[in-house]
């Protein structure tokens, strides 16, 4: 098992870089306009290796992303460590969402989501009755190869005195004890990945260099569009099955929620990232948003505030409509990271409500010129930044795959030059 | 248009789903109705859900409920018809796929539906696509416009090489080629060597529409 996570003492540069961060979120001035650094397959690149290798070569991996924070010195990194070498844990689990290097796609391609109906939508009750059940007998077994006896895992709840006994007698037949078998290897494997991750993240910190995360979620309705039902599935659910999405979006947030501040706590960091796919203008009317979309993530991040955590959703795409609606919500108290939103447009509207991390184009960052990066920071720097805006640099959406190291280097030169 | 009819357009158009199929399949199967006129007022009833979805009143999931309502009630509908009779005019011939490396294929399918319904005949060859099939296909179907699309930044690339290849077999200047997907923007096009791109189904079936002289 891993040792519990707690703060090393690190030294005053850790404590400088953080403490922009947390200036930021609470939208007070820092010394200087904080730059952070999150990529995956872009390390592939700046280290000379294959995606395949970077995902699967834990030394190697660790080495590299190490080496590209000493090189670039950003205020806060994500744990690079942790996002980038997720091939073997996804080989011992036999994760069946995603494609990845020697799986479904090549040595030098990045690994990609298969959007499928993972739940049907008759199944809405099952997950809703009783989620745990559903969790083991129906959607664990078709996310993760490792779990494909456990249909047979016998429901629990029923059992009593020696009924608890008989009860067990599932557990012996030969799939589910295969099946048994194979996730307490797998287990094995997530541990490693795990600790390792958590010795790099202390590794970097004592350098100086402070998570801008100590873990992730999802939005309710996101998890339950993206890896339950599907993209179209769970569009036509907003027509075909309005009740009980409803009502299946608010267990999930219940259980999401409370996964989510277990998960921070254990990570012993406050900030939790948190993509989101399904909020853009034109994946739902204004409407549908307000309806389907958002009471259930505000409450969720209303919970993380109270229980001490800064939500840090990334609304992907174009969210500019959006921006009045996601307004609402405690001041001071989280990150805004926008993918295709106008920074500056968002700062106009969200300015004296949150920090605001991003953004600049993946379009540019790969085919562009460090004159055109350095322009684009500075474009940020004059119109967000020396308007008041608590802004964490970043780009998009981390450093695009096939992004140059010049203009990495670009990104962070001009942010020094422009911002302190 | 009759009571009944017009009915049938608004149920469609309304997204009422169930009470379109129950009186589209009475229409069809009980009433014995021409299946080409049902299937003309669908085409009506897409036409007006095209134009909402243009003016910003709907959106992903009303594209989605719409196109599934569509194939069910032409599920229905083809069987019954005399295959001799049909054949309806189309505008051009569009090719689309999401270029080799990419999966992705949410944004394709969209706008797949909206030149559909818009009256092009759209082949849609699927993700992931490599450029020998993107040039044989070109070569078989004959497409004024070829659609590439992607969400990955390494659909950059993908795109670049897949239109330089239609240039280096010499057959570039048969079509006009537009890109689109979740990153692409001017930035992008030029990179690629693309006609034009586009940030939306929408803009997609403009683009279609200007190349091929058809009017709105």
């Amino acid at each position: 098992m891993n040792e519990p996570v707690t703060m090393p003492k690190v030294e005053s540069k850790h404590d400088a870089r953080w403490q922009r961060i947390l200036d930021c979120v609470a939208l007070r001035q820092p010394d200087r306009m904080p730059v952070a650094m999150y990529a995956t397959f872009w390390f592939a690149k700046y280290g000379g290796i294959s995606n395949k290798e970077l995902m699967y070569d834990y030394d190697k991996t660790a080495a590299i992303t190490e080496r590209a924070v000493l090189e670039f010195e950003p205020d806060a990194i994500a744990p690079l460590f942790s996002s980038a070498a997720l091939g073997r844990v996804l080989e011992a689990t036999d994760f069946k969402q995603l494609q990845w290097p020697g799986h479904g796609v090549g040595d030098h391609q990045p690994y990609q989501y298969l959007d499928r109906e993972y739940m049907k939508p008759e199944e809405f009750g099952a997950l809703v009755r009783d989620p745990t059940a559903f969790y083991l007998n129906q959607y664990l077994p078709r996310v993760m190869g490792i779990f494909e006896g456990f249909d047979q895992f016998p429901a629990l709840p029923g059992m009593f005195y020696l009924r608890a006994i008989n009860g067990l007698r599932p557990l012996a037949q030969p799939a589910l004890r295969e099946s048994l078998k194979r996730v307490l290897a797998a287990a094995e494997e997530v541990d490693r990945y795990m600790t390792l991750g958590t010795q790099w993240n202390r590794r970097l910190m004592a350098q100086g260099f402070p998570l801008i995360n100590g873990s992730n979620t999802g939005a309710p309705y996101d998890v339950l569009a993206d890896y339950f039902r599907g993209a179209k599935g769970m569009m036509k659910d907003l027509f075909r099955n309005k009740d009980k999405l409803l009502e299946a979006i608010d267990v999930m947030r219940v259980n999401l929620t409370r996964m989510t501040i277990a998960n921070a706590k254990a990570a012993a960091h406050p900030i939790v990232f948190i993509p989101i796919h399904w909020a853009p203008d034109a994946f739902m009317s204004k409407k549908q948003f307000e309806e389907f979309w958002w009471p259930s993530f505000r409450q969720m991040m209303l919970d993380m505030i109270q229980a001490d955590l800064i939500p840090m959703p990334l609304w992907e795409s174009d969210c500019t409509k959006r921006l009045e609606i996601i307004r609402d919500i405690p001041p001071g108290k989280c990150i805004y990271w926008f993918e295709r939103t106008d920074l500056i447009k968002a700062h106009e509207v969200l300015g004296d409500v949150v920090a605001l991390r991003g953004n600049l184009s993946p379009s540019m960052m790969t085919t562009g010129t460090p004159a055109e990066v350095d322009a684009a920071v500075r474009n940020l720097v004059d119109n967000v930044w020396n308007k008041g805006g608590k802004l964490i640099l970043d780009t998009a959406f981390g450093i695009p795959d096939e992004t140059p190291v010049e203009n990495v280097r670009a990104m962070f030169d001009a942010a020094r030059r422009y911002a302190g | 248009m009759n009571e009944q009819e017009d009915r049938l357009v608004h149920l469609l158009a309304s997204m009422e789903e169930d009470e379109a199929l129950t009186l589209a399949k009475r229409m069809l199967l009980e009433e014995k109705q021409d299946p080409l006129r049902v299937l003309e007022l669908c085409r009506e009833a897409m036409d007006i859900v095209g134009k909402k979805f243009e003016e910003g009143e709907y959106f992903l999931p009303e594209l989605v409920l719409a196109g599934e309502m569509l194939e069910q009630i032409g599920a229905v509908a083809k069987p019954l018809i005399d295959t001799s009779a049909t054949g309806a005019r189309r505008h051009g011939r569009v090719l689309i796929g999401t270029v080799h490396g990419d999966l992705h294929d949410i944004g394709k399918n969209i706008v797949t539906f909206m030149l559909d319904i818009n009256g092009f005949e759209v082949k849609d060859i699927g993700v992931d696509v490599p450029i020998k099939t993107f040039i044989q296909e070109i070569h078989d179907f004959k497409p004024q416009v070829v659609g590439l699309s992607g969400f990955l930044t390494l659909a950059f690339d993908s795109m670049k090489e897949t239109i330089a290849a239609f240039d280096n077999e010499g057959i570039r200047s048969g079509f006009n080629v537009m890109i689109g997907g979740g990153q692409i923007d001017e930035t992008v096009r030029a990179y690629t060597g693309a006609d034009a791109f586009g940030v939306n189904a929408v803009e997609a079936v403009d683009l279609c529409r200007k190349w091929l002289g058809v009017a709105r």
